[in-house]
């Protein structure tokens, strides 16, 4: 290596170094040592994949995290995030838990890393050195406990860095493994909120500082807290009108707001379906597997490109024509593009048959069958994600028998629909389904484009609780003018921040927060820092008894 | 340090000619001399599941007992028949409470009660059971598999929170199983790996560091926290018995590692193909001693598969296919049900092929299969198919038809649950409790 290079090396490695010592240097805080806790835990929420993996990232840097994949939560209330209050580390998960932390902490002190990372050199690299482990977890702990470490907890990580360096003779490794050891820790992988004692409001007790900024940064980062959030909750600031809301407006101005948006919009609109998307070969020979993943990222950049890039008008998501595309999609949509590789914002023509979110690829897609398209299947996601209303199972003695008439000759989903329905007990919701999912029924079961359907032309008229449409487009209109879709977006997004299903007591503040979120133009970072600044979000109300919630009907 | 490294390195080395007739002659040993040095071969208990039941008329055997006939449907089992137990006329009661399409049919089965609503399992189900009482001793507790390569298709549960996570793809279950941390059980040298024992105790000072935390929670969330505990200690006991040297297993060989994984998809063809694959690595997982107690998922409730070209799914096709007026039913559902039951033979035939001790692994084991209804046309509850494969180690006679008369499913549960060895002198809930077992199987 040249002298030249040699010095830029250096100096890049000092820099990197003294970046990561102003993002994650130790805190002032450090040195606040909790008093005995008297707090009870009002909430235990498992940590998500994408929590994980966008924590471990904020906090070390890049490290690989494509290993980072947990078993599903359970969808409670329209949401995982919700469900992560109530999930349990079976072995398995443990497995996985135990073999993501052995291959992150690796990663976060591979040889190379290790001048950026660590905040100091061990004597010897064959041995433990007790010191340096400790200021090792002294300045990352904190993010992955979401709080200073106590005393007793710095000197136990420590002391099976040191042990275990001891017994493999080697430094690196062992505190590797003490690293490992804290990212399977149930005070990492579980988010716990604590209360404490009041001083406002003696005898009473109220969400310590630690919790709240756990709170928020889950909501907007979909990730442990930064250090500056870290050091606000230590100073008291999150209990403060003026603290609080200024660690809001600089986290929404964070680029990390987006991995919040697409976390968010991914659990809500059941992202995680599309990963085991595949059509049948034959009859959609167009969609390939690839071409799934790429529908679900398609979404998430509409969503982030319309609600935070350009700050739009939530309602505006279901009329939108700005979408994006790469060369699969392009295939699908039959539209040539210029740059196959890799993504491009498209604007779709005033005349054109699909606009907005629902009209896209991967709505169509999910909610069609394997061969053909689901008019049912679209409008029961339509009602269940987006107005947050619920569509009950088919009876169990569905009667086809009308439909199976050979002679009766169906072409179209709507006669096939319509002579289905013409059973009542059939007819009740179907009514709340097929008017809407009919709509979407000039896109197949791909998502592809057609104006016939064996031939026979396509209706797509219908109506959404009584707006009438002619087509697709009049739908994501009629969706557009729903006050029920809107509150449902109010309704999940608040349900998120707080990680539990709400109830009865929370309506006054979805009222406030649904009046702001109209005040504001209904955009998104908006409702964001109003559930996010409201004085409901850290009040304990519902939050004292979360786990008490037991699977319903 | 595992058979394949010391052949490596006795290749490199130059002991070739050593190296292969000391690796026949150890493999020959097998057997039961290998299995008296061993102690006595363990006790395997299992699930498989199909979804979308049968259609009676052409699945029901006519005559019960020994010999039964083998309808259209069922031809396929021809070869091992001897080996099957096959329930019918079984059924799941429901007290009142809902019939949940592709829920309460096989939650009943896995639970021995009708669940109150979608996300209701009443209780843990039946292999968990077992396994809390054999599944300890080998490196897995249990393992789930789900050839149609979907995470959420599990009926593996200790609650509604807590569902066992599948294996999805063949090549993860390999690595799983056969990767770096396999020990071979016949290999004629032991390294324990320093760093297992490194491991363990980082796991049990985190588990130390962590205990005060049970203070501060209320019931629920402390339950929760005990259960991340007990799965701390069952990863811990797993890196303990890795620092053993394991007893030897004759029937163990190690399969070759797999080379491209299959694609994801529900095309009958792909599920198949990851069945297979995943059987025959599960085969092996159980000769070697990595588990005692597995599930294995064909096709999700209400199934979702997929036949090229047709733009319907299995479940789709129950539903709106016409019954053949010539043949008497519903030919391409038909198809998809003759496919799962080629997959089943498959799969007991697998557990055939290996000779251990004086016997077959499939001797050795219990394999209890069922479906989510019965015919799945009109999500019917009652004589949803039911199968048992292997003799549990002598409890069991196979190659019977029982016939139930209309009893409640869980007298073949506790029957199996008996025979694997789990402590239950009754089972179920409601109409469905139950302390009678299918006497006309026991041995």
């Amino acid at each position: 290596m040249s002298g030249r290079a040699q010095y830029l090396r250096m100096r890049l490695k000092q820099a990197a170094a003294a970046f990561m010592a102003i993002l994650f240097g130790p805190l002032t805080s450090a040195a606040v040592q909790p008093s005995a806790r008297t707090a009870d835990v009002v909430s235990v929420r498992l940590i998500s994949a994408e929590q994980y993996a966008n924590t471990v990232s904020a906090v070390f840097g890049p490290v690989p995290t494509d290993s980072v994949r947990l078993p599903p939560m359970r969808r409670t209330e329209g949401l995982t995030s919700v469900g992560a209050g109530t999930a349990v580390v079976t072995p398995g998960t443990l497995s996985r838990f135990d073999a993501m932390a052995r291959q992150i902490a690796d990663a976060v002190l591979a040889p190379e890393r290790r001048a950026v990372v660590m905040p100091c050199r061990p004597k010897s690299e064959h041995a433990s050195d007790p010191a340096c482990a400790r200021r090792f977890f002294a300045q990352f702990g904190p993010y992955l406990f979401r709080r200073p470490l106590e005393k007793a907890e710095l000197d136990t990580y420590a002391r099976v860095a040191s042990e275990a360096a001891d017994a493999i003779k080697d430094f690196y490794p062992g505190l590797s493994l003490a690293l490992a050891g804290m990212l399977s820790s149930p005070k990492f992988i579980y988010v716990t909120e604590r209360l404490e004692s009041d001083p406002l409001h003696p005898g009473q007790r109220r969400l310590d500082g630690w919790s709240r900024a756990s709170r928020l940064s889950l909501l907007i980062w979909d990730a442990g807290p930064d250090a500056e959030l870290l050091r606000a909750a230590g100073k008291g600031e999150l209990h403060t009108a003026t603290g609080l809301s200024r660690q809001v407006e600089r986290m929404l101005a964070s680029k990390r707001v987006e991995a919040g948006v697409r976390a968010f919009f991914s659990d809500m609109l059941m992202l995680d379906s599309y990963e085991v998307l595949t059509k049948d070969p034959v009859i959609y020979p167009a969609f390939t597997l690839r071409v799934a993943g790429d529908a679900r990222e398609q979404v998430l950049r509409m969503v982030v490109d319309h609600l935070l890039v350009r700050n739009g008008d939530y309602r505006e998501l279901f009329t939108t024509r700005h979408i994006f595309l790469n060369g699969d999609l392009a295939t699908i949509y039959r539209i040539p593009v210029p740059f196959p590789e890799g993504w491009q914002p498209y604007e779709l023509p005033a005349s054109t048959d699909r606009a907005g979110l629902l009209n896209q690829v991967g709505f169509l897609a999910v909610n069609s069958h394997a061969g053909r398209s689901s008019p049912t299947r679209r409008g029961r996601a339509l009602r269940e994600l987006l107005l947050c209303q619920k569509v009950p199972d088919p009876p169990p003695n569905v009667d086809f028998s009308i439909i199976e008439d050979p002679n009766a000759k169906f072409l179209t989903a709507r006669d096939r629909l319509r002579a289905h329905s013409s059973d009542p007990t059939c007819a009740g919701c179907h009514r709340l389904t097929d008017p809407i999912g009919l709509a979407m029924e000039k896109f197949d079961g791909a998502g592809q484009f057609r104006t016939t359907e064996k031939g026979a032309a396509l209706d797509t008229s219908g109506d959404l609780d009584g707006a009438k449409f002619a087509d697709a487009n009049g739908l994501g209109q009629a969706l557009h003018d729903s006050a029920k879709a809107r509150s449902c977006l109010v309704r999940r997004t608040y349900s998120y921040g707080l990680g539990r299903p709400l109830d009865k007591t929370d309506n006054p503040d979805l009222k406030q927060l649904e009046k702001q979120f109209a005040d504001e133009g209904y955009r998104f970072p908006a409702l964001l820092r109003s559930i996010a600044t409201s004085p409901d979000f850290f009040a304990l109300g519902a939050t004292a008894a979360p786990s008490s919630q037991l699977a319903g009907g | 340090m595992n058979r394949r490294r010391v052949l490596r390195g006795l290749l490199n080395g130059a002991a070739v000619t050593v190296a292969l007739p000391l690796l026949d002659c150890f493999l020959d040993e097998s057997g039961q001399a290998m299995a008296a040095t061993a102690g006595p071969l363990p006790l395997r208990f299992g699930t498989w599941f199909w979804g979308l039941g049968m259609d009676a008329e052409i699945f029901v055997p006519k005559k019960t007992g020994a010999d039964y006939d083998l309808p259209e449907e069922l031809a396929v089992l021809a070869p091992v028949r001897q080996h099957v137990n096959l329930f019918t006329n079984f059924r799941v009661l429901t007290d009142g409470r809902p019939n949940l399409c592709h829920y309460t049919g096989w939650v009943g089965i896995r639970t021995g009660a009708a669940p109150s609503g979608r996300f209701d399992l009443p209780a843990q189900s039946i292999d968990v059971n077992v396994a809390d009482a054999i599944g300890s001793g080998t490196r897995f507790r249990s393992i789930q598999l789900a050839a149609t390569g979907n995470i959420q298709h599990s009926y593996s549960f200790r609650s509604v929170d807590a569902i066992n996570p599948p294996e999805i793809s063949a090549a993860d279950f390999y690595r799983t199983i056969f990767g770096p941390e396999f020990r071979d059980p016949n290999s004629p040298t032991f390294a324990p790996d320093p760093l297992l024992m490194t491991r363990k105790s980082v796991l049990s000072a985190v588990m130390e560091d962590s205990a005060s935390l049970a203070k501060e929670l209320g019931a629920a969330d402390k339950a929760r926290l005990d259960q991340y505990f007990t799965s701390v200690r069952e990863l811990e006991s797993r890196l303990a018995l890795q620092l053993q040297k394991p007893p030897p297993a004759a029937a163990c060989r190690v399969p070759a590692p797999r080379g491209q994984d299959i694609p994801v998809g529900t095309d009958v063809e792909l599920v198949s193909a990851r069945h297979r694959a995943m059987t025959d690595i599960l085969v092996m997982a159980l000769a070697c001693n990595q588990t005692k107690v597995f599930n294995m998922l064909y096709s999700d409730s209400g199934s979702t598969l997929t036949r090229t070209g047709f733009e319907k799914t299995h479940h789709t096709l129950t539903h709106e296919e016409l019954i053949n007026e010539k043949l008497g039913y519903q030919v391409e559902s038909s198809w998809f049900i003759r496919r799962a039951m080629a997959e089943w033979a498959y799969f007991v035939e697998a557990l055939a092929k290996v000779p251990e001790g004086d016997g077959t692994l499939l001797d050795r084991t219990l394999v209890f299969a069922h479906s989510d209804q019965e015919f799945a046309k009109i999500h019917s509850l009652d004589g949803i198919p039911m199968m048992t494969a292997g003799r549990a180690g002598g409890a069991l006679k196979s190659g019977l038809h029982i016939r139930g008369n209309g009893d409640p499913v869980t007298r073949v549960g506790l029957t199996v649950q008996r025979a694997a060895g789990a402590p239950v002198s009754d089972w179920g809930a409601a109409s469905m409790h139950t302390s009678s077992v299918v006497s006309e199987i026991l041995a």
